[in-house]
């Protein structure tokens, strides 16, 4: 063993300035050419930062499209997902009582066409997106509040729905966050 | 076709391209064949030798090969503990993120050192920058080592009587450059380019459009996603890994992740081929894999898609499947098809929390870290494999009636107890800690209340999920377990240092033992290790050793709570 204590530490020493060191910065460095710079895509409105593009915030008000449910409450200073089983009879509970929440904001709308990602905890707690059944599921709510027609919500969302890549592979999608800066330059 | 589908078939198929070429390379470099790379990373290693005074030519028998690993493992044990117990102080840390104490420093050492990645902490407030970049570094590292390890096996099993296969350093230092590397800096550059942050500054913050104050974390992410996905290490930086959408922006960047977890494994099978000249056996081997890949896969996806029986009986509907836990950019079937590739693997990254899978998806993410040889981690993926090898050889040979060979070497008596033990292992492990933290918990289940996030048989499958993926040297986890504490940090380091280095330890004293014995040339009376028929002996092998010695446990857990759902 005592053979290879030196190489041992020597390489150890090798790798720490080569991966830590080397690799790091090169990556920081091609991160100074990305869009971002590496910092994370920020959306402004009027010139003020409302949020990043790739984490979802917490929308509770009726006027503006909801987000999923978000076991760290959008504080993306952390992250995680609920961890509840499928057969948890108190999370079965919550299930239903967001039905229920999501039923008394939108009259008019059957439980069956409420999209489970609605009710359902993301996995990371900072979805920023819901499918497009989600938006739409919510449009008769927020044309009742901001007087609107069903038509231009509708519209609104198909413009901001992403396809799947490439026409091909993968579900669609509409960011929550982008969606309501839409909505709210409507008016 | 549903894009979803598409999706996860498209994923498959591009790692399969990618595998076969990337295979033929690691064969080359690994026998110093010369090939396009020699330019570029000649002097580099070179390098690395020099300073680390090191003579890649000089041979080693298995014994010093084992030292070697062992003694760097040392180091990096040491290391990590003094920089994990010491972050709150030392340089690169904005947020004032605090250190580790002993037992939480000790597990995630263990993890990292070992490949596991098992994390008991979150990135966020967990560790500082400097602590991401350490644990990245042993992400290279330690990947290395096993790729190493692999190595030295594919060597020994060539047609010759040998006594020293190659230079541990010398696979060890050309996986590390000439794999890992330039794999990791092209997927790292796809993450930037798709929005993963690469940052020394800390959180940032804004005002949302509800005007609450929001703090975001950030930090040098990209450098350590990129290898946590090649190296099957998957320790996230941040606390949900890669359903965070930082760590992971579109279905793209999870297209190029989901890729790599399970590229080098499968290139590795390839390198075998090139290495013995025996494609055949490599693609009997791929076959093997294959289709208990497949047997884990394809009904994963379609009880995910099926969405959760409890959610569909209060009507709302689940065109999307099962969305507990899963995020919407990449949808339930992508979803699925990850939580098998990276168990499959010993990676343990996720892009949708395993604790909410429906029962069925959960088992077969169970299984696939019980048998953890269907394309395995990276090297020691195939050690495992070997050792099934072994058995099923010795078998075979039994039910002929022929003294057992394999690449025309005898396996006798003594390798055949190695691989009993290693084979047997995992499954002590796992079931007896499991066993020991279902008495604690049934005994006096107020004092461990904070333990389990779900009743039933699926807090069961809490505990059962945690040593599995300890002993699989996975890291993913059923993340609704309390595990912090220091009975689950000091139990679970025990298991994941153990299959660690016994798993390695094992098909490297049978594979220099079998390298040392006199070469029989393949006669007609060889049992041919090449066909079909050997193939399914081998699966058959391992679903008697690693698959059924585990249903009693899974019978309590995820088949209990899938009959208890849908015939309540």
């Amino acid at each position: 063993m005592r053979q290879h204590i030196l190489p041992a530490l020597k390489l150890t020493a090798v790798c720490i300035g080569f991966f830590c060191g080397v690799y790091t910065l090169l990556i920081w460095g091609i991160a100074q050419a990305s869009p971002a710079h590496g910092q994370g895509e920020k959306i402004s409105v009027n010139g003020k930062v409302v949020g990043f593009a790739l984490e979802g915030q917490s929308f509770t008000q009726d006027k503006y499209f909801w987000g999923r449910p978000s076991a760290v409450g959008y504080n993306a200073a952390g992250s995680a997902g609920s961890n509840k089983g499928p057969s948890n009879p108190d999370y079965l509970k919550d299930v239903q009582a967001k039905v229920d929440t999501f039923l008394a904001h939108n009259p008019g709308v059957k439980k069956e066409d409420i999209p489970s990602e609605l009710v359902t905890y993301s996995g990371g707690g900072l979805d920023p997106d819901l499918s497009p059944a989600g938006a739409k599921v919510q449009v008769k709510r927020i044309a009742a509040v901001r007087k609107l027609t069903e038509q231009q919500l509708q519209l609104l969302i198909d413009k901001n729905t992403e396809g799947p890549l490439m026409g091909l592979l993968g579900p669609s999608k509409v960011n929550v966050l982008k969606l309501n800066i839409a909505l709210d330059n409507l008016h | 076709m549903n894009t979803e589908i598409t999706g996860v078939i498209a994923m498959y198929a591009i790692t399969i391209l990618l595998a076969i070429p990337l295979g033929k390379f690691i064969g080359k470099i690994y026998m110093g064949e010369a090939n396009w790379s020699d330019r570029l990373f000649n002097p580099i290693d070179k390098l690395f030798y020099k300073l680390s005074g090191i003579k890649p030519e000089k041979e080693m028998n298995w014994k010093q090969h084992l030292a070697a690993l062992l003694t760097m493992n040392l180091v990096w044990f040491l290391f990590s503990m003094l920089i994990l117990m010491n972050m709150s102080w030392l340089p690169l840390n904005p947020d004032g993120n605090p250190s580790m104490p002993a037992d939480l420093a000790f597990n995630t050492t263990i993890s990292f050192v070992s490949n596991t990645n098992l994390q008991h902490y979150s990135g966020e407030t967990g560790v500082s920058y400097l602590g991401q970049m350490v644990l990245m570094l042993f992400q290279f590292i330690s990947a290395g080592a096993g790729m190493a390890a692999c190595a030295v096996v594919f060597n020994a099993m060539r047609e010759r009587t040998t006594e020293k296969p190659g230079n541990f350093y010398y696979y060890f230092v050309r996986s590390c450059t000439r794999v890992l590397l330039p794999l990791s800096i092209i997927l790292a550059v796809i993450l930037l380019f798709n929005g993963t942050p690469m940052t020394f500054q800390g959180k940032d913050q804004f005002i949302s459009m509800q005007g609450d104050t929001v703090h975001v974390s950030r930090g040098p992410a990209a450098a350590m996603i990129a290898i946590k996905q090649l190296g099957t290490n998957g320790g996230g930086f941040f606390g949900a890994n890669s359903a965070q959408p930082m760590e992971n922006p579109n279905y793209l960047t999870n297209m190029a992740e989901d890729i790599s977890i399970i590229l080098i494994p499968i290139a590795m099978v390839f390198a075998l081929g090139h290495i013995l000249k025996r494609k055949k056996f490599a693609w009997v081997v791929f076959g093997v894999m294959t289709v208990g890949f497949l047997l884990l896969v394809i009904p994963s996806i379609y009880y995910e898609m099926k969405g959760n029986p409890a959610v569909a009986g209060m009507g709302v509907h689940q065109n999307l499947g099962s969305m507990e836990g899963k995020e919407v950019r990449f949808g339930s079937a992508a979803s699925a098809y990850w939580g098998v590739t990276t168990t499959v693997t010993s990676n343990g990254s996720v892009n949708a929390m395993h604790d909410s899978f429906t029962p069925l998806t959960g088992m077969f993410a169970l299984w696939g870290m019980m048998i953890n040889s269907f394309y395995g981690g990276v090297g020691v993926g195939f050690l495992n494999f070997y050792i099934f090898i072994i058995i099923a050889v010795f078998i075979s040979g039994l039910m002929v009636g022929r003294t057992p060979e394999f690449l025309g070497k005898k396996i006798e008596a003594k390798e055949m107890k190695i691989a009993t033990i290693i084979a047997l292992l995992h499954t002590l492990l796992i079931l007896s800690f499991t066993a020991l933290s279902s008495y604690l918990f049934a005994h006096d289940p107020k004092a461990y209340a904070s333990w389990l996030n779900n009743p039933g048989y699926h807090g069961f499958s809490e505990m059962l999920y945690e040593y599995t993926s300890s002993s699989a040297n996975n890291g993913s986890g059923f993340e609704g377990l309390g595990d912090g504490v220091p009975f689950w940090n000091i139990t679970c380091g025990i298991v994941m240092i153990l299959s660690r280095f016994l798993p390695i330890i094992g098909p490297l004293a049978i594979a220099g033992i079998l390298a040392k014995k006199k070469y029989v040339p393949e006669s007609a009376g060889t049992l041919k290790t090449d066909t079909g028929t050997f193939g399914i002996m081998t699966f058959a092998v391992i679903i008697i050793v690693a698959a059924l010695s585990f249903f009693p446990a899974l019978a309590l857990g995820p088949i209990a709570e899938f009959f208890g759902m849908t015939h309540p």
